[in-house]
């Protein structure tokens, strides 16, 4: 007496409605960039590169040549492995902090969303504590007790971003959590750890990784700033950051000390950028499809 | 019909192209209403009676094509510039529309609403048209009229904001008043009222009326003709008691059989049509009924049936193999 | 009070005693559901009806624990859910389940059929994948879906009318004794309404299964219920078989809504319904009886005296101090 549904085999045999949002070129460019950055960091090792902080005295802000490709810094060092060097420390600090953020700001957002009450309160309001502290001065303070260290950045970078990906978290969580497919799932007896893992955690996840990305590329901005100002990553290492502040100093003879680091670091930002938008616009549509 | 039809449709065909390929929305459709009359579209969700609202009101999505013609009151909107379509809109033909909560702006009050499409039709100052907004929305019903024009949509219950819509469509006197699913979101005894004002004030004005809804039993009662829609396509039209009592179309006879009825005994099995409405983007070869109707031959599965004429001329249906139904509606 | 002498020779599988449920909203309190009492016997369909804001929907999920209490008791085979919690609560909860208004709403929208469906049987503890996967396709053929074709896609891919046979599989893939149904046709077309009603019945039948069928719809509620109690504003108005409630209402209300419904007969016009008003707010719900706003043989003990379920007709109650059948 059933009804049999087999109309179901036409209808749904058919591919579902892809998503015919265009990757376009842009962001297949930024890949690209992103790749290249990676690969460059990660083989610094086996590439045949100079040392980062072999000073060669008699060669300082020298052109390009043919032994330094991008020529040399203020102290002769040789720019294109400060350059790789300097990739390293950012993507490090870049993709570390972030992850920091997302796993501890993105739990406490989810529990926040999920269990809602006095516990949200707390998260909320410490969360806009923290936030409430000027961040300059919150690193300068640190570094200045803890000292200057990859390690040390990495954290403070990291514990600041916490309320960012809390919000997004809690945003994303709120609005799914009345949802009935969780109720249904509590009806069936499902622990709330069950429900936060299994129904909840799947469907905020892409939102997290799009504003991973974003991070990613704000953290570099930070590291860059931070060591710009000579508080990040200490010297002999090489970091965007600082190589843009010596640089400073031999504008007027050799620009482009300056320039290479701030050209390669504004790329790699705006492809992470570009990146995390088009994951963003992705994930956007997809949870309204119907 | 003796006088002059006031809308026309005249063989209306609605495309949307869509990732899937192209969605025939509205197929040939031919309708006709005089005024002060009210003609019912009844049909499910995706036959297409939304779509006709929204080419009848030339408020189509951009990507839409329209072929045919719409004429009102002496004019083709197809064709007309948009200066004069929008004077048109809101002065003669009016709408109201599903969900007021959508419908009403959320951050202008009631009274900013109403006065605002009185100025625009009818170039009054903001002193009579305050009053006329007041008058208006008790004559919709709303008790307390001058408190409620400061007061916002969410600060009101659904049947209420329901009413504020309609009274703004009422607002300039419109010859034709478009009501798609216009209670559907409201309970049964707020969708009794709200149907008994508009039949009221259509009397009144002397008004003509579309009647959207899915709902046959909204129909029967209130409506003078009634066109059943499905999959794009109008199946059947006729003149209302006619339609309950003698329809040709094993969709409207399906259809009317699978509501459970009030007087019927509990648990009696209901005579439900298998299968589910077409996929628009898939149109069916013949018949778009053909694969859930009990009836279906061979030629409904390889030509599409054309409305046509049966003994009467107002009472017309699309179906090779027309069920005569004669005696009273099933219980 | 309801009196349950009469009620049924076995044991009722669900008895709500004198539930209360109040929510805070924007710091006042809806009270949602006040005193509310009743039955359902084992293999019945109890229907309850009422419009929007009656609080029949709070209820429903009031007896599966989704929503706490604040006052009464919910006896499910004579264990009171009100009392336990925790683990003890989750195994009590796999008999009972509840199938929502929204079908595509109630599937996780990135998880496939199949795990949706198996879902149940992960969590009360069926470890065997073989066995889940035999239950999963036994259930989706028992809702009339054929499993090959539906257990590895997503929610989305299927219509309305589909994805609410998926949920009623769900539903069943426990084997529960009772299900809730929150409105389970009012978000489908006319056509797969009747589709998904002959559904249950066949459900319940081949299950044995005993079913709270809520909605606002009465001829619906008709349809499947062998009682039906009907609701406004957090209260019970009226309690009876279904037959005898729609043909002699007892109460005023439940008169108003079986006269609002537009029956599908061009002869049948519509009556020039008295304009009745607005539903008042379950914020500051009226004194005494709540429906005397709205009506027409209200008075003064009315509005003093809250109404309580009297016997009206032999197995039918109805809350009104001046009900339209004279007390037997």
């Amino acid at each position: 007496m059933a009804t049999l549904e087999l109309s179901i085999d036409e209808d749904v045999a058919v591919s579902p409605v892809k998503r015919t949002r265009r990757l376009g070129p842009l962001f297949w460019a930024a890949i690209a960039w992103i790749i290249l950055i990676f690969a460059a960091a990660g083989l610094v090792g086996v590439l045949p590169l100079p040392s980062p902080t072999d000073m060669d005295m008699l060669e300082r802000r020298a052109p390009a040549s043919a032994l330094h490709w991008l020529g040399t810094d203020g102290l002769g060092r040789d720019e294109l492995a400060r350059l790789i060097y300097g990739a390293r420390i950012s993507l490090i600090v870049g993709l570390c902090a972030p992850v920091i953020g997302v796993t501890i700001g993105g739990a406490l957002g989810m529990l926040a969303g999920y269990f809602r009450g006095r516990f949200e309160t707390l998260v909320v309001g410490s969360m806009d504590v923290l936030l409430a502290f000027p961040p300059l001065i919150l690193v300068l303070a640190i570094v200045a007790y803890l000292g200057q260290s990859i390690f040390n950045l990495t954290c403070i970078i990291g514990v600041l971003s916490i309320p960012a990906f809390m919000r997004v978290a809690r945003a994303a969580t709120l609005t799914l959590a009345r949802r009935e497919f969780v109720i249904a799932a509590q009806a069936l007896g499902a622990t709330h750890a069950r429900i936060l893992l299994r129904e909840l955690l799947p469907n905020v996840f892409l939102s997290l990784v799009a504003f991973f990305l974003l991070g990613v590329a704000v953290t570099i901005v930070v590291e860059g700033a931070l060591s710009f100002l000579g508080l990040g990553v200490p010297p002999p290492v090489s970091s965007w950051g600082n190589m843009i502040g010596e640089g400073r100093e031999s504008l007027d003879v050799a620009p482009r000390l300056a320039f290479i680091p701030a050209v390669t670091m504004f790329l790699t930002v705006l492809s992470f950028n570009l990146a995390g938008d088009t994951l963003r616009a992705l994930t956007d549509p997809r949870q309204g499809a119907l | 019909m003796s006088e002059p039809a006031l809308l026309s449709v005249e063989d209306v065909s609605v495309d949307l192209p869509t990732p899937r390929g192209n969605l025939r929305a509205v197929d040939q459709v031919d309708l006709k209403i005089g005024a002060g009359r009210t003609l019912g579209i009844v049909g499910e969700s995706g036959c297409g009676k939304t779509m006709l609202s929204r080419a009848i009101l030339q408020l189509l999505p951009k990507k839409a094509r329209l072929s045919g013609g719409v004429m009102f009151d002496g004019q083709d909107l197809v064709t007309l510039d948009p200066e004069r379509l929008r004077k048109l809109r809101g002065r003669s033909l009016a709408v109201v529309f599903q969900d007021p909560m959508t419908s009403l702006n959320p951050v202008l009050t009631i009274g900013t609403q109403l006065i605002e499409t009185l100025q625009e039709h009818l170039e009054l100052d903001s002193v009579a048209a305050k009053r006329r907004s007041a008058e208006l929305l008790a004559a919709v019903g709303i008790p307390a009229p001058e408190q409620r024009l400061m007061q916002y949509p969410h600060q009101l219950s659904g049947g209420m904001r329901q009413r504020v819509a309609i009274a703004i469509a009422l607002s300039c006197e419109p010859k034709l008043l478009i009501a798609d699913e216009p209670t559907t979101a409201l309970d049964v005894t707020i969708q009794a009222q709200i149907l008994d004002l508009l039949a009221r004030e259509q009397r009144r004005r002397h008004m003509a009326m579309i009647l959207i809804t899915h709902d046959l039993g909204v129909v029967a009662g209130r409506t003078d003709d009634v066109a059943v829609m499905y999959a794009g396509r109008v199946v059947e039209r006729a003149p209302t008691p006619v339609l309950f009592k003698k329809m040709h179309m094993p969709y409207t006879e399906a259809l009317l059989a699978a509501i459970p009825k009030i007087d019927a005994a509990p648990h009696t099995p209901l005579p439900a049509i298998s299968g589910r409405p077409p996929d628009p983007t898939r149109p069916i070869q013949g018949c778009s009924f053909s694969p859930r109707c009990r009836y279906a031959a061979g030629r409904c599965h390889r030509e599409k049936p054309l409305l046509a004429a049966s003994e009467s001329l107002d009472h017309q249906y699309a179906c090779f193999h027309p069920i005569q139904v004669t005696a009273g509606v099933c219980a | 009070m309801m009196q349950e002498t009469r009620q049924s020779r076995r044991d009722p599988l669900l008895k709500v005693e004198n539930l209360g449920v109040e929510y805070a909203v924007g710091g006042k309190t809806v009270h949602a559901v006040s005193d509310v009492s009743l039955q359902v016997a084992r293999g019945e369909t109890l229907g309850l009806v009422g419009e929007s804001g009656c609080g029949k929907s709070t209820l429903g999920r009031a007896v599966l624990q989704l929503r706490r209490a604040v006052s009464g008791q919910v006896l499910f085979d004579g264990q009171d859910l009100t009392a336990i919690h925790g683990e003890a609560l989750r195994r009590m909860r796999r008999r009972m389940q509840l199938i929502f208004q929204d079908p595509i709403a109630s599937l996780n929208p990135r998880r496939r059929i199949g795990d949706i469906i198996a879902e149940p049987l992960v969590i009360s503890g069926v470890k065997d994948p073989e066995r889940r996967r035999e239950l999963v396709c036994e259930v989706l053929s028992a809702v009339g879906l054929d499993p090959s074709l539906v257990i590895g896609r997503l929610p989305h891919e299927f219509s309305g009318g589909q994805c609410q046979r998926i949920c009623i599989a769900r539903a069943l893939v426990l084997n529960p004794e009772f299900i809730i149904c929150d409105e389970p046709v009012s978000a489908l077309d006319v056509s797969i309404r009747a589709q998904i009603l002959n559904l249950l019945e066949d459900m319940k039948a081949r299950f044995g299964l005993t079913l709270l069928f809520i909605a606002h719809d009465l001829a619906v509620v008709k349809a499947v219920s062998d009682r039906v109690a009907v609701m406004y504003l957090g209260r019970l108005c009226e309690v009876g078989p279904s037959e005898q409630l729609f043909a002699s209402p007892a109460h005023p209300y439940t008169a108003l809504l079986i006269e609002a419904i537009p029956v599908p007969d061009p002869d049948v016009r519509p009556a020039e319904s008295v304009p009745v008003g607005e539903p008042p707010s379950p914020i500051a719900p009226p004194s005494g009886c709540r429906f005397r706003t709205r009506c027409p043989r209200a008075d003064q003990r009315c509005i003093d005296e809250v109404p309580e379920l009297r016997p009206v007709a032999p197995d039918q109650y109805a809350a009104c101090h001046h009900p339209l059948i004279a007390a037997g």
